[in-house]
């Protein structure tokens, strides 16, 4: 008995042969293709929706009209509107000025008013309503977080606006999202060494931290730096967020016999408690034979100018600054200000740089599925954005590039010239192995 | 010593903007028996039209000079200050001292602010339940908040107190303790003093005068006081303007301590909303005894010392007293027998 019909002839076998290995040997793509069309929002028209979901109300409110602009920009210049920004300066070339993969980007905004559950609803609805196929945006740990937690829930990339804590990429990171903005950590190891140049290694410092994901994350990372170099911590006090009133916190700073203030503030309590420090006379103390110092580690330019003069020589670290020389930098300066009549903020850099990134890693992917545009991403080198060579580390979708630290300026020449950059820390200095910071990716997910 | 020193300082400070605004919503609430929850907005407004005072002494016309180009392209700008240009020194002097010089300018505009709100919106839900009287004031309350937010940005507007008191007194020297140990920024001694200043004149307005007078009389039994043939509707209009403007200048005179933003007065409407409760609705000295003490009290729980046996205890000390009070004494501390009581 045969284990073959007596039909089957070697002929028949070789021909059946002969096509399973050209299907098991077509171009990826091709089987890619046929699997992209099982994802959530897929577009299908002439265009692709992305979603900006920015704060336009509440405290952060100038923050989010700043990346709202940076977002219009990206999309004039993915679309082939306007000088082309920064799209002229970075190393890849994918994107041709005609849109992605060839449809035209239009976009629907949303309201996270620095609220978790607002983000996440606004968030929602431009996903489950408005189609989106990416969402992008915000300015707070908290809100990135919970939107981050969704996007991967719900099966669209999520591409982190402005959020410092170490958690959005540590403890709390999800395979579909992707932050371009620097982190507690990265200010940590960027501050140090200027830290220790100016005020010595015979320090004792006194945290203010607002009283979140956030400020523990940077307090963490401060006082792990700082006491690396052989500061003490006299003490960390944590404080409401909106405190307003900082001075019931502000006085016991005064005879605690710290010689040093960290306020790990962000926003308006940054301008409050900076503001009310400088009044305390803490700028102008002598403690321990030394000259008191204030030191804020994450700064803003929209935020130092809220607290005018108060910032004139405060050290502080910032993922972007306009004054930047590099190429890409004067291109972006050059579009934001021709718009808009003004320099472009930190976090409208960040936002207008990780749309780009966005549609780049489509159109490279030649789709616009997540995990496809994932792997895209994943280990992704550029540079012409703004901050050097840059890579977005596949372990933990985290960017790495070089980190400024800056001084409050001590001559301003305009509202906007607050800062100056002291030092631009080498990204080799600012590295640190992704376990480092706990978490998982987990899987990535298509949402279909 | 010094920390404890410290402390009360800064709560009678923080308890005077308390007790300046928990004065007006307390006269309010036994005048008109509104409960008039677009009161901290009227510290808002205040406190920005130090903003406004400040915008327009220290405006400048602005002329391109195309020899120099901004890093976006675009021809520099030149600003040149108009008001030192045109006034000299007395110009610098405005610039300077242009907070205390706002306060000039807010007295009317809250007045008139007052007098239109109680007019143009308030008069119509005297006999409306409270619950409305807070919904109406609080959607008003945001309404103003919006205004303001679209005008002048989200962000706080730093006021600068004059250089003459920018810096901090070392009171300790005076009271015998070493050098730098009690320091404290001369502009909150300056706001504490006129705070006690401002208190004093509005008791003295209604305890020395025959029109304050008239208005406690309507107070205690407005239909007597109709029945006597006097306006005591238009008296209450004046007492609402009157709360309006005094808001109005503990905002102005908070603007050095705390930059202002849109947001402001619903921090503080709050916390003044529960120093009435406490000090009792209605009751003017209890406004004031119970601001002073509730800010001296939250102060005090911010210590190291206290949080590190009660974490979290400065988050709630206020809410805390206030719901202890509530259930003990439901008329507030000082508050007139039956109020809150039915």
């Amino acid at each position: 008995m045969s284990l073959f019909d007596d039909n089957v002839s070697r002929r028949g076998i070789l021909k059946t042969g002969l096509v399973g290995a050209a299907v098991a040997t077509a171009p990826f793509h091709f089987v890619r293709g046929a699997g992209a069309a099982d994802y959530l929002n897929m577009p299908k028209g002439k265009s692709v929706i992305f979603g900006f979901n920015v704060p336009q109300t509440g405290a952060y409110a100038d923050e989010g009209a700043d990346e709202l602009r940076a977002y219009k920009l990206a999309v004039q210049h993915i679309n082939g509107e306007g000088d082309g920004g920064m799209l002229n300066t970075f190393t890849s070339k994918a994107l041709k000025g005609n849109g992605v993969n060839g449809k035209k980007v239009e976009f629907v905004t949303g309201d996270t008013q620095t609220k978790s559950d607002a983000a996440r609803a606004s968030a929602k609805r431009m996903i489950e309503k408005d189609g989106a196929i990416m969402i992008t945006g915000g300015s707070s740990s908290g809100v990135a977080i919970a939107v981050q937690g969704l996007c991967q829930e719900a099966g669209v990339i999520f591409m982190a606006g402005l959020t410092h804590s170490n958690d959005t990429t540590g403890k709390d990171k999800k395979a579909n999202g992707f932050r371009h903005f620097f982190n507690t950590e990265m200010s940590g190891a960027a501050l140090a060494p200027v830290l220790e140049k100016a005020f010595g290694t015979d320090r004792t410092a006194y945290h203010l931290t607002a009283d979140y994901t956030w400020g523990w994350s940077q307090e963490g990372s401060i006082k792990k730096y700082t006491e690396k170099l052989g500061w003490n911590t006299a003490s960390a006090v944590r404080t409401p967020l909106g405190a307003g009133d900082f001075s019931q916190y502000i006085t016991p700073v005064l005879n605690s016999g710290a010689d040093v203030l960290v306020l790990n503030h962000y926003g308006k309590d940054m301008v409050n408690s900076l503001t009310q420090a400088v009044q305390f006379g803490l700028r102008d103390k002598q403690v321990n034979g030394k000259d008191f110092a204030i030191v804020v580690p994450l700064y803003s330019r929209l935020m130092a100018q809220g607290a005018g003069k108060n910032v004139q020589g405060i050290f502080g670290s910032t993922n972007w600054h306009w004054s930047l020389q590099d190429e890409g930098s004067k291109a972006f300066v050059k579009s934001f200000g021709q718009a808009y009549g003004f320099p472009p903020s930190q976090a409208a850099h960040t936002c207008y740089v990780q749309a780009i990134l966005y549609a780049d890693a489509c159109q490279r992917a030649g789709s616009f599925a997540p995990c496809d545009v994932g792997k895209a991403l994943e280990g992704f080198k550029f540079d012409g954005m703004g901050n050097g060579a840059t890579e977005y580390r596949a372990a933990d979708h985290q960017c790495f590039k070089d980190v400024l630290v800056v001084k409050g300026k001590e001559n301003p020449t305009t509202k906007f010239d607050v800062l100056e950059v002291v030092e631009v820390t080498p990204r080799a200095q600012v590295e640190y192995p992704p376990e480092l910071l706990g978490g998982q990716l987990g899987s990535c997910n298509n949402g279909a | 010593m010094d920390a404890i020193l410290l402390q009360i300082l800064n709560g009678l400070d923080k308890g005077a903007a308390y007790a300046l605004i928990a004065l007006g919503l307390t006269l309010i609430f036994g005048t008109l028996g509104v409960v008039n929850f677009a009161h901290g907005a009227l510290f808002m407004l205040g406190a920005f039209c130090a903003v406004t005072v400040g915008k327009l002494v220290n405006y400048q016309v602005v002329t391109l000079d195309p020899t120099r180009t901004t890093p976006w392209g675009t021809p520099v700008e030149i600003r040149t200050p108009i008001v030192q240009e045109w006034f000299g020194d007395f110009g610098a002097f405005m610039v300077e001292y242009s907070v205390p010089l706002s306060i000039l300018f807010a007295i009317p505009i809250m007045l008139l602010i007052g007098v239109i709100m109680e007019r143009g919106l308030i008069q119509f839900f005297y006999k409306r339940p409270h619950a409305d009287q807070i919904l109406v004031t609080f959607g008003l309350a945001i309404v103003i908040q919006e205004i303001i937010k679209a005008q002048f940005g989200a962000n706080p507007i730093p006021q600068a107190a004059p250089d003459l008191v920018a810096g901090s007194a070392d009171i300790g020297v005076l009271l015998g303790f070493d050098p730098g140990t009690v320091v404290y920024p001369y502009w909150r001694i300056i706001y504490l003093l006129f705070s006690a200043l401002l208190i004093g004149c509005v008791f003295a307005f209604l305890q020395f005068t025959t029109y304050g007078m008239v208005v406690r009389a309507g107070m205690a039994d407005r239909e007597t006081v109709g029945l006597l043939g006097i306006n005591i509707q238009q008296r209450f209009t004046v007492v609402f303007g009157l709360a309006a403007v005094v808001a109005g200048l503990a905002g102005v005179m908070y603007t050095p301590i705390l930059p202002p933003d849109y947001h402001m007065g619903m921090d503080f409407l709050v916390l003044s909303f529960v120093v009435v409760v406490v000090g009792g609705m209605g009751s003017l000295p209890g406004a004031v005894a119970a601001g002073l003490l509730l800010g001296v009290l939250q102060s005090f729980a911010s210590m190291n010392e206290v949080k590190n046996i009660l974490p979290g205890i400065d988050q709630i000390i206020i809410y805390l007293v206030a719901v202890v009070i509530l259930l003990v004494r439901p008329r507030g501390l000082m508050g007139r027998k039956g109020v809150m009581e039915s």
